[in-house]
């Protein structure tokens, strides 16, 4: 059996970063992706990206992650897996993996888990007609494939998910007839929104889908009108006939792996769903496990980099390979974190962490 | 449904690929993947579901939900939303849990 | 109400613009209306006009005196929330963000938009710029007569038909 110092299961923006710092530890590492190429959500992201310059602030999504593979396809003792998924994780640090019809093995000195995060879905009458797809599955069609998801659609939700696949809609040519939005206010940055508006695109807040409508696909949606109890406003009903509508309705961690080795987990709404416990060095309740980016908590893709990085430097402590620039790299990727959390948007994401670092108080 | 031109991304012209849908030959490009390549063609419906036989389309397209799942040469249950095209390949409709032979 | 439509209101928007006076040479007009972690607009003002600071979640602050109107803001934005105006006799001459195809091409005429998404006057187009460093957002130099200065904001194709 192989035996890798540490292998990281996912090679998106927070597995990359973890990967760089831990080949400078001089750690052999094994990044395992299930996709054909590594970068995760960021290949097919773009926009330009905010955060200050660490975070690659105005760089479009997908040369960061040429940027990020870049910066470590040359360093020693990396091995990157793509087409490859995890299969198993136990205990004893075995990780089993399928690649391309192979089954192999591998001896793990640690593990890091950056699986990111899953979208989530709406319950509604005829949600599972073809043509309804998750805000994220558009952006992929379009901006991976180049393949139009319909012609006339509707978007639900307006986090920055759904006001930014709006836009890119809109660029792709494709027609967006409104973003609807349960909530009283726009969830996203409102910069996101007013490039929206200006499109002449309506948002519509305290709306949301009541039915889809089609025989075979979708052909229309109904949208209905709520009051401040979220109930459904009698005569508020609208039809808009649509070929797609993307759901964008917030993602959730991909936790499966760590309930896999009994990793110790807990609910916490504000982070997205199922979490692992974690201390502050990103370490699981077991030991050698540990966990970064979306997996822990939803939230953008410039802090799933810097807890990328930190947890490379973690797991560097944790296996007696200090990095040799250790404190100085921690203080920084701690403050700038600590910056894209400052703000109102990350007060949602600190609440989650405190309740998180409460559940390990208790571990 | 193809994109033909985009102010950010190339979408430069691939090699085509020629394969079977339910019997028909049909052609997709060079880095599509099955689903990619069925909805350029408007196939939307990828499968049926198993009591109500109701249709069925992709909802993720990365590989987690499981909406996608067709019998591509035989083989019941590909995610096609994260297979990549190959050429020749026969892809047929699904509509119970996947018979393994 | 900017958290329920994602439209700015005529107080918010003029709050951003500086005294009619400076306008005699182009300035920028910084609609960042909410705290979010970002500050590509003052690293990349070769004029030192953009003040941010440590806390990159303060919105950005315009020096007017040594803003000079380039627009390298104009295309640094992620949010795309910048454009820079100058006063010309009854024309206000813009520079704005531009991420779709058709490109305008200049001297074409095209609709002039608020940030409503209504159009509300002709758009003359005078200059279109486009290099590498811009990363494919097209900066759009357009004019539109005054009395629309505060109203303005982007531009629009008119159809065919």
């Amino acid at each position: 059996m192989n035996y890798k110092d540490l292998i990281i299961i996912g090679g998106g923006p927070s597995g990359l970063c973890a990967a760089k710092t831990a080949l400078e530890a001089g750690i052999s590492v094994l990044i395992i992706e299930r996709s054909p190429h590594v970068g995760g959500q960021l290949i097919k992201q773009t926009h330009k990206f905010f955060g200050s310059k660490d975070q690659y602030a105005k760089t479009r999504g997908y040369d960061i992650a040429t940027k990020l593979h870049k910066d470590i396809e040359n360093l020693e003792n990396l091995e990157i897996l793509t087409d490859t998924t995890v299969v198993g994780l136990y205990e004893d640090h075995v990780v089993t993996v399928l690649h391309k019809d192979q089954y192999l093995r591998y001896q793990a000195g640690s593990i890091i888990v950056a699986t990111g995060a899953s979208e989530k879905f709406l319950a509604f009458e005829n949600n599972d007609l073809p043509g309804i797809y998750g805000a994220g599955a558009t952006q992929t069609l379009m901006n991976v494939y180049g393949v139009l998801p319909g012609k006339e659609v509707v978007m639900v939700g307006s986090g920055n998910i759904g006001l930014i696949v709006s836009y890119q809609l809109m660029q792709a040519g494709v027609k967006v007839k409104a973003i609807v939005e349960a909530a009283p206010t726009i969830g996203g940055y409102k910069v996101h929104a007013s490039k929206m508006t200006r499109l002449g695109v309506p948002i519509l807040t305290s709306t949301t889908v009541k039915k889809a409508i089609g025989t075979n696909e979708l052909e229309a949606v109904e949208i209905v009108s709520l009051d401040k109890n979220w109930k459904e406003i009698e005569n508020t009903s609208r039809i808009l006939k649509i070929d797609a509508l993307c759901i964008s309705v917030g993602l959730t961690p991909m936790h499966q792996l760590l309930s896999m080795i009994n990793a110790k987990m807990m609910f916490v709404s504000e982070l997205g769903g199922f979490v692992p416990v974690i201390h502050e060095n990103h370490q699981t309740s077991i030991p050698s496990v540990f966990v970064c980016g979306d997996a822990v908590g939803i939230e953008e893709a410039s802090s799933a980099m810097m807890e990328g990085y930190l947890t490379g430097l973690y797991v560097g402590k944790y296996l007696n390979r200090l990095h040799p620039d250790y404190e100085n790299l921690v203080k920084h990727y701690e403050s700038q974190l600590s910056l894209l959390r400052d703000g109102p948007f990350g007060v949602k994401t600190k609440v989650g962490l405190t309740k998180l670092k409460e559940g390990s108080s208790h571990a | 449904m193809r994109i033909e031109s985009h102010p950010i991304l190339d979408f430069p012209k691939k090699q085509e690929i020629f394969f079977m849908f339910e019997g028909r030959k049909v052609s997709g490009f060079q880095g599509d993947t099955i689903a990619s390549a069925l909805h350029a063609l408007g196939i939307k419906t990828l499968s049926y579901s198993i009591h109500k036989k109701r249709p069925r389309g992709f909802y993720c397209a990365i590989g987690n939900c499981a909406s996608c799942h067709m019998i591509v040469n035989g083989i019941p249950n590909i995610r096609t939303c994260i297979t990549p095209l190959e050429p020749n390949m026969i892809v047929q409709r699904q509509e119970n849990k996947g018979v393994i032979k | 109400m900017l958290n329920q439509t994602g439209i700015p209101t005529l107080d918010q928007v003029l709050s951003r613009f500086p005294e009619e006076k400076a306008l005699i040479r182009p300035k920028a007009i910084l609609e960042c209306y909410e705290d979010i972690p970002c500050n590509p607009c003052e690293t990349s003002c070769p004029f030192d006009a953009i003040h941010i600071g440590p806390n990159i979640n303060t919105q950005p602050k315009l020096d007017v005196e040594k803003c000079t109107g380039c627009g390298i803001c104009v295309t640094s934005c992620p949010g795309l929330a910048i454009i820079v105006v100058q006063m010309k006799g009854n024309e206000a001459q813009f520079k704005i963000p531009y991420e779709f195809l058709p490109y305008p091409e200049k001297g074409q005429v095209w609709h002039g938009i608020n940030r409503s998404g209504d159009v509300i006057c002709d758009a003359k187009i005078d200059q279109i710029l486009i290099n590498k460093k811009q990363d494919h957002t097209a900066l759009v130099m357009v004019s539109v007569p005054v009395i629309h200065m505060h109203d303005f904001v982007t531009i629009r194709v008119k159809n065919e038909s």
